[in-house]
């Protein structure tokens, strides 16, 4: 009972945070600075491990994919399940959960810290909002730089694709036809299909690292504990979101 | 202290009153402040002391806003200090024991922080009034340090030229010459001082320092164990007759009998 308080407690607290960050929003041409340090920071953090991982999720997809599909006679398809599988599901909650890991938790123990050695006390008494000093930036920040990480990661993990299918011998297509079978398929409206999931888990991940971070109380070890706690709440939540995003837009 | 741009620019600076009454505050099973009703007048320097642990940070941060009453009332000048609207009102500042200086922003950011978010004037401006108050306490040499690189009495010395560059009209000390060396101690009187006698600052000081509170202090509340003991003058400290602030204020070291023997025997 008291695990399901605390989860309402948390939910409520990360509306209540997300409204009151918004509600600074006229504010944000002063905020602009911290918007592109932030940006930079979570963009730049996130974007060589995004490039490796997506290329082999994209190398390992063309592999498993054409084994099967070749069974079936359908390996020309492999561009297709590939292309799709990333543009709609593995691209968006693959970069999903590297922020999580990367980002959300950095942010999450930046924050905690702050609360427990008074930090965001002498924010309070200075009367400089903590949603509109700490939270807002980063909520905006992930805003502009998750349609940018997911879009590199999906096409690297296409190239992951296409250089399995040009060098792994017995799958049997060539680069040319994958490409060929993975634009035939794919449409504008699978790519914001896409975006927009990487767009929902961003913010949720965010929102929540930074409630995590700010609803810390005690010392120095909770930090580690708040920590743990973000990076598994925001993994659940990419994880059930997915689910009911992709049910809206299918 | 007061530069050409200034908070008063924004605000009514008339000095600022605090009233506490009937303040209670439990954590969970714990009682930390037993129905406190005291108030501190416009532009008085307000003395709270007692032993560690009773409860005076606490009551601090109760009339800082940062902290709600379990039962009573706290109110600055009739309004509750928890409403953002009420800081709108009036430059409040707190001088935190440990500094609460962020740690990822210069010395120099520290101190521009409140005047830039707060948008009260220029950059060349905010720039004289942050060097200003760094050479009051000594720290030209420190503002492009980061808060890592200083020790516990230049942090603190940080935390309270912070305060100053804020211009408060009501200004709250919790610890202001611990950690620090006699000379700077001395400087942090005199500082709270003439805040008081010449810009009408009201300030609230918790302290331990014994001289700083019969010094400077119009009026000392002594708080122990989460009550209010007493509320006097210095004077009528000097004179008070309770033996537990008079052990409190004047302890005796006796290697014969020390007191640890007699705490561990109770």
């Amino acid at each position: 009972m008291n695990k399901l308080n605390s989860l309402f407690e948390g939910l409520g607290s990360a509306v209540v945070l997300a409204y009151r960050s918004f509600v600074s929003l006229p504010n944000a041409p002063r905020i602009i600075k911290r918007v592109v340090e932030q940006a930079f920071f979570g963009g730049y953090s996130t974007l060589p491990i995004v490039t490796i991982l997506s290329f082999f999720i994209g190398a390992v997809l063309a592999l498993q994919s054409g084994i099967s599909l070749q069974n079936f006679g359908a390996k020309q398809l492999i561009g297709t399940l590939v292309g799709e599988s990333l543009v709609r599901e593995l691209g968006p909650v693959m970069v999903s959960i590297l922020l999580a890991g990367r980002v959300g938790s950095a942010i999450t123990a930046e924050l905690a810290s702050m609360k427990v050695y008074q930090e965001i006390d002498a924010l309070v008494t200075m009367n400089i909002p903590p949603e509109r000093f700490l939270v807002l930036p980063r909520l905006l920040a992930v805003l502009l730089y998750m349609p940018v990480i997911t879009i590199i990661g999906i096409v690297i993990g296409w190239f992951g694709g296409a250089v399995v299918c040009e060098y792994v011998g017995f799958i049997g297509v060539d680069a040319g036809q994958y490409f060929h079978s993975l634009t035939q398929f794919l449409t504008v409206t699978k790519m914001m299909d896409g975006l927009i999931k990487a767009e929902v888990f961003g913010f949720c991940i965010i929102l929540i690292a930074c409630n995590t971070g700010l609803r810390t109380r005690g010392g120095p070890r909770e930090i580690g504990f708040a920590v743990t706690r973000s990076v598994v709440l925001s993994l659940i939540t990419i994880l059930i979101l997915d689910y009911f995003i992709t049910k809206a837009l299918a | 202290m007061k530069t050409k741009c200034s908070a008063q620019d924004r605000s009514d600076r008339s000095p600022v009153g605090v009233e506490v009454a009937g303040l209670s505050k439990n954590y969970e099973a714990q009682t930390v402040l037993k129905d406190i009703s005291l108030s501190v007048k416009p532009g008085e320097i307000f003395v709270i002391m007692g032993p560690s642990g009773s409860g005076k940070s606490v009551l601090l941060r109760h009339i800082a806003g940062l902290e709600a009453p379990t039962a009573g009332t706290v109110r600055v000048n009739g309004l509750d200090p928890t409403d953002p609207a009420t800081r709108d009102r009036f430059a409040l500042a707190l001088v935190f024991q440990a500094g609460a200086l962020f740690n990822s922003l210069s010395v120099y950011e520290n101190l521009a922080l409140y005047p830039l978010e707060h948008q009260l004037c220029p950059k060349p401006q905010i720039r004289e009034r942050v060097m200003r108050a760094l050479k009051i306490l000594s720290l030209e040499n420190a503002a492009e340090k980061f808060p890592s690189e200083l020790s516990g009495g230049m942090k603190k010395r940080v935390a309270i030229a912070r305060a100053l560059v804020m211009e408060p009209q009501i200004l709250l000390y919790d610890e202001p010459t611990s950690e620090l060396d006699p000379v700077m101690g001395a400087t942090i009187t005199e500082i709270i001082a003439t805040l008081k006698n010449e810009y009408q600052v009201t300030s609230i000081v918790v302290s331990h320092d014994r001289d700083l509170a019969l010094t400077i202090g119009d009026r000392v509340a002594i708080l122990m164990k989460g009550n209010l003991r007493t509320i006097c003058t210095p004077d009528e400290l000097r004179r008070v007759k309770d033996p537990d602030i008079v052990d409190f204020l004047n302890p005796k070291i006796d290697l014969k009998n020390p007191r640890y023997l007699t705490l561990e025997a109770s």
